[in-house]
Order: C-alpha cells, then structure tokens, then sequence
C-alpha cells in the first residue's frame, strides 16, 4: 500500500467488538477476522478521507513509534485485507 | 478434552419450503412441515442468545429463507442482537420492494445461489420455470442496493463446463466473492449420484480452473472452492470440526451439528424449545459425540492430520460405510478409499440417470419408478 492511498472499509465490512471474547474483530461477509492491537488501530483510523500515510504518522505520534515501524506492522495484513476484499483502495 | 471454544457461526434455516427443487438440496429428505417452524419471536429469543454465546455471523438460509413471510423483521431483529447478518437465497420471492426493507433492516450480505450459467439449464436444476430470467432480475437490485454479494455456483456433472461463465457472471454482477461449490452428496443429493457425480476429469479440471482464475482474478474476486471430494485424497475439514466453530438451527428448532447430522441415526438432538442455546451447545450430547480426537479410532487416532480434518465428514462416513466414527472414506488412508473412487466413478459414468427432484415439505414423497 502507497502512503497515498486512501483505504475504506466497503460496505459489509465493520469493526465489531466481540464482548464474549473481549477482542476487536472485523466483521465481513460470512468472515470474522480477529484483530490485533495494531490491525485494530489502524481500522479505527480509516475514515474514507485519511491516507495511509496520514493515519501511520497520526499513530506513530499516538504510540511514540516511528512511521516506518509502523507501516511495516501493518503493511502485510492490510495487503491480506485487500486481497480478501475486505478493505478497498482509492488513490 | 480441551475447554470448548464458543461457536463463531450458526445457520439458520428458518423454513425447509422453497420454490426451487434441485436435486442436490441439502436440506434432509424428512422436511419440516410449515407448522412445525418456530415462530417470530422464537428466532428472534434465539438470536439473542446466539450472540450472548459468541456467534458473531448469522447465515439466514433454509430451503428458501425468502419464503419466510416474517424476513425483515427477523434481519431486523438479528442486526439488533449484534450479529451479521447473511442472506443466503435462491432470489426467488425477493422483490426490489423487499430488498430495500431488509436494507433498511441492516442486511449485512446476500449469498446469491447460482443453478446454471444459462436459463435453460438453470431452470432444468431448479426445476422452476423462469427462475433464471428472476434472478438475473434479483441479481440487478441487489447490484443497485448495494448489498455486498457472493454468487454461490453449484457445479456437477451437468454443468460443470459452466464454470468459466459462471466466473464472468459474479464479475459482471459486482460480486466480491464467488463460491464454487462441487455438490456434497448428502441429503437429496445422496439420491442422485448417477446423475450428478463429476468425472474424475472434470473434478480436475475444475481445480485447474480455479487456480488459475485465483491468479489472474486476485484482489478483484475471490473464489472459495469446494472440490469434488469423493475424487479427492483428504477429506474435507467438515465444519472445521464437529461442535467448533458452528452450529444449525432447523426450521423445527432442533439444533444440528451440521447441516446432514440428522443422516446420523442414533444421535439425538435438542430444541431450542426446550433449552438454551449454551446449553444444547457445551453440554448436548450431539454436539459431544464427535468433539475434539477423542472418539476417533485408527487410522484417524495416530495420524498427524487428525487435526486438520478430524476424520472428515461423519455424515459421509455414515452414508458410505453406514459408521460414523469411522475415517471419512474420501480419505486415503481409509480401507474403503479405493472402493469410493471406483463407486465415484461408476456414478460418473451414468450417462442416462434421470434427476430426482428435491420435493416440497409436508406433500407425499414419491416413489422412484
């Protein structure tokens, strides 16, 4: 993912909070994929406006980490999202 | 045993009555009858506790789930319990009308079921007239609602030279996902194996189909593929494991293991009428009977995949050597492999076999001639 692209979750797809498990997931179509602290952060940031590069350095000042750590962290399981259509790209 | 882990999914059938006949319907040969379906406010009490156990995803299915008259209000009643909410359906008896009221009940996802790729075969499947011409309606107001869709395409023998078109079907819909799902033969199924059984080289050249179009599709559509298992060497990971990680309630409210666990004839099942849902779901002994490794026997108890298909399907195992704890005969390592493939094949060859079509709940089943 560029640090220009803006991601948006497409319709269908939403951050629930599972109060049995007491863990974030992502709800889609017929999946529920479990969210690390990370994932969670990142997802809570996507707004349909931000880019990736907005929301990696608003979470490097939040978490007092670099951008780059953080792009790395998140990089492979946002790819993973878009693989699965779970998470759409628009430039 | 190791603690159980609460169920991520239920199916709900909330009726076994549908417009459709297909001959390979999952649903069992003894339907439910219309007056024996739970009624609104059961559904709506069992939602609620399929939340308040850990289900995050509700698939809404039957026989035809449309064929509910109370629909939206159970879609309505299910977002507010927490859930998400999947509509599986043959679009038959939705309306643009009736979409837009489960829109606006918070309908998450519709699973379209797709029966052939051309009016005359898909109608010849479902044994309904105008089917086809319905769906690819259906399929247009689902397209400008805006409901996220997966084309489910059942394939088999008849049809599985479909598979190609039935790819360009679910891209021209908008569909994110496509389902190509090889019939399972259980159920109505089970009854027309000599009409429906894939070949052998069909089953692979599916796979080779599959693979390819994953490749050149990726990020555009994905495509979950249930192969021809009766052709294959593992048995599929029936369930993820049986009482893991779903449950089905039937249209009765017995609560089901799995779609078929009723061809099981000695397991015995609750009703949510009866007990809770956490209840039938940790202490039931249906749910208990094939838990975990525990109940395997060789070659299932040493093998190194026991946990990656736990023996595969019970339900198959019953059908085929009439033992349900015994190894999924699609297995390799099961003494009736080889005699399962040669059964597979001589079902492939029937060119001639008539389909048996799936008849209406509560109606007299006839006799074959």
């Amino acid at each position: 993912m560029e640090s220009t692209d803006i991601p948006v979750l497409p319709r269908g797809v939403r951050l629930h909070f599972d109060k049995v498990r007491e863990k974030w997931v992502l709800l889609a179509p017929e999946r529920a994929v479990t969210l690390d602290p990370v994932g969670h952060a990142i997802l809570s940031e996507i707004d349909g406006t931000r880019s990736f590069g907005e929301i990696t350095q608003m979470l490097a000042q939040k978490y007092d980490a670099s951008v780059q750590q953080i792009t790395q962290d998140s990089a492979g399981f946002l790819d993973a999202l878009r693989n699965r259509r779970f998470l759409d790209v628009t430039a | 045993m190791t603690k159980v882990a609460p169920p991520i999914a239920m199916l709900a059938e909330l009726t076994h009555r549908c417009p459709l006949s297909c001959p390979y319907c999952s649903n069992p040969v003894e339907l439910a009858r219309q007056d024996q379906e739970l009624d609104t406010d059961t559904w709506v009490r069992v939602f609620r506790e399929a939340a308040d156990l850990g289900v995050l995803q509700l698939h809404l299915s039957g026989g035809e789930p449309a064929s509910r008259r109370d629909l939206v209000s159970l879609v309505k009643a299910a977002r507010e319990a927490g859930l998400y909410t999947n509509l599986i359906t043959s679009g038959i008896g939705l309306t643009e009308r009736r979409l837009n009221e489960l829109d606006a009940a918070g309908l998450d996802h519709v699973q379209l079921s797709l029966q052939g790729t051309n009016p005359e075969l898909a109608d010849e499947i479902g044994g309904y007239n105008g089917g086809f011409k319905r769906k690819m309606q259906v399929a247009e107001w689902i397209g400008k609602i805006g409901f996220p869709l997966t084309l489910n395409a059942v394939l088999h023998r008849r049809n599985l030279h479909q598979l190609p078109r039935a790819l360009e079907m679910a891209q021209e819909m908008g569909a994110r996902r496509i389902e190509v799902a090889t019939v399972q033969f259980h159920g109505w199924a089970l009854k027309n194996r000599d009409a429906l059984m894939p070949t052998r080289e069909q089953a692979a050249e599916a796979t080779h189909l599959v693979t390819e179009a994953r490749a050149a599709l990726k990020g555009r559509l994905v495509i979950d593929y249930v192969p021809a298992d009766y052709h294959e060497d593992y048995p599929k990971r029936c369930m993820g494991g049986w009482g893991t990680s779903g449950l089905n309630v039937a249209p009765d409210g017995q609560v089901l293991p799995c779609h078929a666990a009723q061809s099981i004839p000695h397991l015995v099942f609750d009703r949510v009428q009866e007990k809770a849902l956490s209840e039938i779901w940790y202490d039931g002994a249906a749910f208990n009977a094939y838990r975990g490794t525990d109940w395997m026997a060789e070659p299932c108890r040493s093998c190194e995949r026991k946990t990656i298909d736990f023996g595969g399907c019970r339900c198959q195992a019953m059908a085929i050597i009439g033992d349900a704890s015994a190894t999924d005969p699609v297995c390799v390592k099961s003494p009736h492999h080889g005699a399962l493939q040669a059964q597979a094949n001589a079902h492939a060859s029937q060119d001639d076999a008539e389909l048996t079509y799936r008849v209406s709940p509560g109606k007299p089943v006839e006799m074959a001639e």
